[in-house]
């Protein structure tokens, strides 16, 4: 695996494309920023595959979490051939991530790796140090433990001719500790992994001024030509803040969240001038209702991953009951362009499985294609300008 | 070949035509045109109570070559309401689905939400689950609403009794349910574009039956329904109403026989006669991880298919079947509700399948091979064969092997 870097901008960001992602399948590519594909024991949430088909342009990265196979091992190690065809997966990269430190001993990680057979995966760390009362001696444990882990895996990875073709990326821990943060970024900047795997960053964690000043401490200790994968941070405004802090590739879970909390992501990633609107007075900011206060100050409990953010709009609301447009104006997806927001509103006041479904699709494309703008945009030096645009409260209006 | 039948109106929204009658049973097959797209007969037709099939699409419903589907009129009357339906074209408009749709009139919610319930000679009177308000499902307004719904075929209202009461309350509820039917024909504000389907009652008293037959068949509507069956009544009690029905129902007009849709019973039941099915079953008991196959059912939640790494029908050509087995299915169980989805489709597309090859076997005049063959696959040996069914076959030539 090999970053190829087309643009460097010095606190704004890097543009580039991932490729050698599999040595089995040589013709997939990761434009980063990017972000993998989220699903759940190999499925994205709600779909078949005729339904997530629907969608253009899926990352060429699935992600399935370590805790989703764990369950499964032994059927893995009986079929043999690997999660990829036990999941019927299409032609894709398989990224098996740690969503949940495990305590699993290493031997019996890499036994699951055999058995799972995944393009890439992060190597074992220990991430237990997002309490606020974590003490240094706790995190500077976090730190040398996750750095034996990956030892331990690499010597594995020398022995077991299996995984050979596999990726590994170290796992940069150290809390909100900035010497802690930097000797756990240099010191696995000295192992041979492929890319590296920001731990501890998730949203909620800490404050978001803050995540992005040590990260891009970090990223200032890591090669420039590998890979970083920032977990658990999804937002939009996250996204562009970790951006900017040095981060290629985040994990694809977002969607799902909006997805079930009823709403669907409706944020605007436009940059190209509208001619309608050009020579106008820009779009005034809206009032924010409470809850949508409560978020924007910026509320760092945990919790807030199931509240709405500012990005979306809940269709539960009566508001929509009647509201015949699209989900979002404009947008090609295959809910957008066949259904409304009053059949929306309809299928989750009446619990119907059917709303689940179309809002993944939505949201999904929705996401996906905010990264798309996200990549033009730091290739035409417009990243300003699409942060003032997704944060503009315009979108969740009703047109 | 029976000439179509026209009504003396302007273009009927309805016309039935007999491609093939089986020389041995009372079967038939058929082409139902309806306005939405012609329906080929025998059919099962899955329901989608609220406006939607559970977890499906309207496209993929499509691509599994679904033609006629089902709303229901008391659910979607209370949310979202005839008037916001309206609105939106329609419930074809409102759900996107661009086939044809029939609509139950509410009636069996009669009998399902009893407790909730009142009937009189007005209508019937329910209290809504949702916030308690009461409101009077009379045939006029059960019409109205279906009217806002525009489905292609319309259901009156009847007096629906449980099939497993007897007594004076089933002979009531036959006279009213022809009262109701008259009533609900002068309510149709479409009958160029809706069809207005009358609904056979009775019982299981075959001359309340007749009674209601005589009746009703002199009424000028495009099709017949065949109620107060399927409800927990002896399957040796039902078969013979069927036949009983389909012996003095029209051969020109649609047989619909409500809330059928067992395997067995569907073939049965073609063979007693009858071209419309419909039944939860098949979608409800999908989501519950049990996949109908040609020899029984898959329990797909159950341990022991953990590591069988078969589809859940190897020769099943659903998408389901395709590209899952059974073990990745077990396990998705546990992680995602796509797991009832793809169950979903495999059942609804062995229903569909199932029907196309019945309507095929009458076709080629070789339908009772394929009750034969059917009932080999079906069941372990001869005497597993469920006796109502070899009785009932029986009455229409089939001796089973």
């Amino acid at each position: 695996m090999h970053l190829e870097l087309t643009r460097v901008v010095q606190g704004s960001g890097r543009l580039g494309v991932l490729r050698g992602l599999s040595r089995t399948r040589p013709h997939h590519s990761l434009e980063t920023p990017g972000c993998l594909l989220y699903t759940h024991l190999g499925s994205v949430p709600h779909l078949t595959q005729d339904t997530l088909h629907t969608l253009k342009d899926l990352p060429s990265v699935t992600q399935v979490t370590l805790s989703d196979i764990a369950e499964h091992q032994e059927v893995l190690e009986s079929f043999k051939e690997g999660f990829r065809k036990f999941a019927g997966l299409h032609d894709t990269v398989l990224y098996c991530s740690l969503h949940d430190p495990a305590a699993l001993c290493p031997a019996g990680y890499t036994t699951n790796k055999k058995c799972t057979q995944p393009d890439w995966y992060t190597s074992m760390a220990d991430g237990e140090t997002w309490q606020v009362n974590t003490t240094r001696k706790r995190v500077r444990k976090s730190v040398d433990r996750t750095l034996a882990h990956l030892d331990e895996c690499l010597l594995l990875h020398h022995k077991l001719p299996e995984l050979e073709e596999v990726s590994v990326f170290g796992v940069v821990e150290g809390g909100d500790i900035v010497d802690e943060r930097l000797r756990s970024a240099r010191e696995t900047a000295k192992r041979p992994v492929v890319g590296f795997c920001l731990d501890g960053f998730q949203t909620g964690f800490m404050e978001p001024s803050v995540r992005a000043q040590l990260i891009a401490a970090v990223t200032e200790e890591l090669p420039e030509d590998k890979p970083r994968l920032l977990p658990g941070v999804g937002r939009p405004d996250e996204v562009l803040a970790c951006v900017e802090a040095g981060v290629d590739v985040f994990e694809g879970f977002f969607p799902f969240q909006v997805t079930e909390r009823g709403c669907a992501l409706c944020f605007r990633f436009d940059v190209t001038p509208d001619p309608e609107s050009a020579g106008r007075a820009p779009p005034a900011v809206l009032e924010l209702n409470k809850e949508e206060e409560v978020v924007r100050n910026g509320n760092v409990n945990r919790d807030d991953q199931t509240q709405m953010t500012p990005f979306e709009i809940n269709l539960k609301d009566k508001r929509y009951e009647d509201d015949f447009g699209p989900l979002v104006k404009g947008c090609g997806c295959y809910s957008c362009q066949n259904h409304q927001r009053a059949y929306l509103h309809h299928l989750l006041v009446t619990n119907e499985l059917l709303a689940g479904v179309l809002l993944m699709i939505h949201n999904t494309s929705h996401y996906l294609g905010f990264f798309k703008a996200l990549r033009a945009a730091l290739a035409s030096d417009q990243l300003e300008l699409l942060k003032r645009r997704v944060m503009e409260a315009g979108g969740r209006e009703s047109d | 070949m029976a000439a179509p039948m026209q009504s003396l109106t302007a273009v009927s929204p309805l016309t039935l035509r007999i491609v093939a009658e089986c020389p041995v049973t009372k079967a038939r097959a058929c082409e139902l045109a309806l306005p939405h797209c012609t329906v080929s007969t025998p059919v099962f037709m899955p329901v989608g109570t609220q406006g939607t099939l559970k977890g499906i699409t309207v496209d993929q419903l499509e691509s599994l070559g679904c033609q006629i589907c089902l709303g229901n009129t008391y659910h979607l009357g209370m949310r979202p309401g005839p008037e916001l339906i309206e609105k939106a074209n329609g419930l074809h408009g409102f759900m996107n689905w661009k086939r044809n749709l029939l609509t139950d009139s509410g009636g069996f919610q009669m009998v399902s939400l009893v407790e909730l319930s009142e009937v009189t000679e007005e209508g019937v009177r329910f209290k809504s689950p949702y916030d308690g308000k009461e409101i009077l499902l009379s045939p006029e307004k059960s019409v109205s609403i279906q009217n806002s719904l525009g489905s292609d075929i319309m259901m009156q209202l009847d007096d629906v009794v449980s099939s497993t009461v007897s007594g004076p309350r089933v002979e009531e509820a036959m006279h009213r349910s022809i009262r109701w039917l008259d009533r609900c024909i002068a309510a149709n504000k479409n009958p160029d574009k809706q069809n207005l389907f009358a609904i056979i009652q009775g019982g299981l008293n075959a001359e309340l039956r007749r009674a209601c037959l005589e009746e009703m068949t002199k009424r000028d509507v495009p099709g017949f329904a065949i109620g107060g069956l399927s409800g927990g009544e002896e399957k040796d009690d039902f078969w013979r109403m069927v036949t009983l029905s389909t012996d003095h129902l029209p051969r020109e007009k649609p047989r619909y026989l409500m809330g059928v849709g067992y395997a067995v019973d569907l073939v049965v039941c073609v063979a007693l006669g009858c071209d419309m099915f419909d039944c939860v079953f098949p979608t409800r008991t999908a989501r519950f991880g049990s996949a109908l196959v040609p020899w029984g059912s898959v329990q797909v939640k159950h341990k022991q298919y953990a590591k069988d790494f078969q589809p859940i029908d190897p020769d099943c050509q659903c998408p389901t079947c395709k590209r899952h087995s059974r073990a990745y299915l077990h396990a998705l169980f546990k992680s995602d509700t796509a797991a009832m989805h793809h169950i979903t489709i495999h059942n609804i597309s062995y229903q569909l399948s199932l029907m196309r090859s019945v309507r095929q076997s009458i076709v080629e005049g070789r339908f009772p091979q394929f009750i034969q063959t059917f009932m080999r696959r079906m069941f372990l040996s001869r005497d597993q064969y469920p006796s109502w069914a070899v009785d009932a076959l029986a009455s229409v030539n089939i001796t089973l092997e």
